[in-house]
């Protein structure tokens, strides 16, 4: 016999046509160490296999499973159901601020396309045939470059941004905390570049340093802190000027 | 809809407005001390070009912050964007200087030119 808390009463995204969709309701077996995405899983291998979703690694490193769970952004593969599940309830809907697809799967094109506009992409500084030049990892720029390099793009950040919700346009934390890592990276060469690319209507200048960001990346990095470092460089390229 | 210069001009006018805001209330506290009435503050800014700067320099911060500031509300909040929002923002912008700078003028040299 099956008791109240062996099941877990769940209610997933699904697309109805391009426009809108609705919620259905799954009931889900309880099992020890579940995540989020086990769940997911479960249902569109015994439940409904027409259930849509994104997954790869399993263990937080692909960065393509988040979803909202109870309204919240989160890495679906490494959130316990134990910590996200309000009152035995689950609620599974496709990242916010993103054109769904289908069901629980985003088009992340917007999000990656953001990237490239705040120039987020190497400027080579040397060619193949200079020698190699060795990175020193003990200098403060160093140091602060490799505070965002364990992004993972998951977009959890992308999707608990107010300011992108309000303005599409916006490059959001993500995009701008690459920035950042590059203008703090002396191998690349284009850190002009990238400060007049950060710097233009939609860019690091739109955030209201309410730090969502900060509060849900997975990965504990900070694009808040990333984005003031950003609109410091900024300010003070433009008081010279 | 803020780039770089929109926001050092928000940013610098905050800076501008700061020690005026607290010379105004400090002023006001001052004032206020035994009544405050119409003849004693047009006494004190009549003729005064010390307050005429003080004021206009407040107006003049006051309506680029302010501004820039309902930009960016009207902008995420009721989504106006493009051409539009320029616009607005610089009606929004002019509209303060009008209004302020009649006041400063009211209050410091309109009785003595007329
Ligand atoms: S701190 Fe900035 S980038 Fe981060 S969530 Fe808030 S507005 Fe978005
Ligand atoms: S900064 Fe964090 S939340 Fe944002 S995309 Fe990278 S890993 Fe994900
Ligand atoms: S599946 Fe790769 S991060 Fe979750």
């Amino acid at each position: 016999m099956t008791s109240k808390d062996d099941v877990l009463s769940v209610s997933v995204w699904r697309q109805t046509d391009d426009e809108t969709g609705t919620f259905q309701q799954f009931d889900v077996p309880r099992q020890e160490s579940q995540t989020v995405l086990d769940i997911v899983s479960y249902i569109q291998q015994n439940l409904d296999s027409t259930l849509t979703y994104r997954f790869a690694c399993r263990v937080g490193m692909c960065g393509s499973c988040a979803m909202m769970v109870n309204g919240e952004p989160r890495w679906t593969c490494r959130t316990h159901v134990q910590k996200a599940a309000v009152d035995g309830k689950l609620q599974i809907a496709p990242l916010r601020n993103l054109p769904v697809i289908k069901d629980l799967v985003t088009d992340m094109d917007p999000f990656f396309d953001k990237w490239t506009k705040a120039e987020g992409v190497h400027h080579p500084s040397a060619t193949r045939h200079d020698a190699i030049v060795p990175v020193d990892t003990t200098t403060a720029q160093r140091t602060i470059a490799n505070e965002g390099i364990e992004c993972i793009n998951c977009a959890i950040c992308y999707a608990a941004c107010d300011t992108v919700s309000g303005n599409g346009d916006y490059l959001g934390p993500a995009a701008l905390q690459r920035a950042w890592t590059l203008v703090n990276d002396e191998r690349d060469g284009g850190h002009e570049t990238v400060l007049d690319a950060v710097s233009q209507n939609d860019g690091c200048h739109n955030c209201h340093s309410m730090g969502s960001c900060t509060h849900y990346c997975p990965n504990e990095l900070n694009p808040m802190k990333a984005i003031a470092g950003l609109k410091r460089e900024t300010a003070k390229s433009w008081l010279k000027w | 809809m803020l780039n770089l210069r929109l926001y050092m001009l928000q940013r610098l006018t905050a800076l501008v407005m700061v020690p005026l805001v607290i010379g105004h209330l400090a002023m006001m506290i001052y004032a206020i001390q035994d009544g405050l009435t119409v003849g004693e503050i047009l006494q004190r800014t009549q003729g005064s070009v010390a307050w005429f700067c003080f004021y206009g320099l407040f107006v003049v911060a006051v309506s680029v912050h302010g501004s820039i500031g309902f930009r960016v509300i009207l902008h995420e909040w009721a989504n106006l964007r493009g051409r539009a929002l320029d616009l607005v923002t610089l009606a929004t912008g002019i509209g303060l200087l009008i209004l302020g700078s009649r006041a400063v003028w009211a209050v410091t040299f309109a009785e003595l030119a007329s």
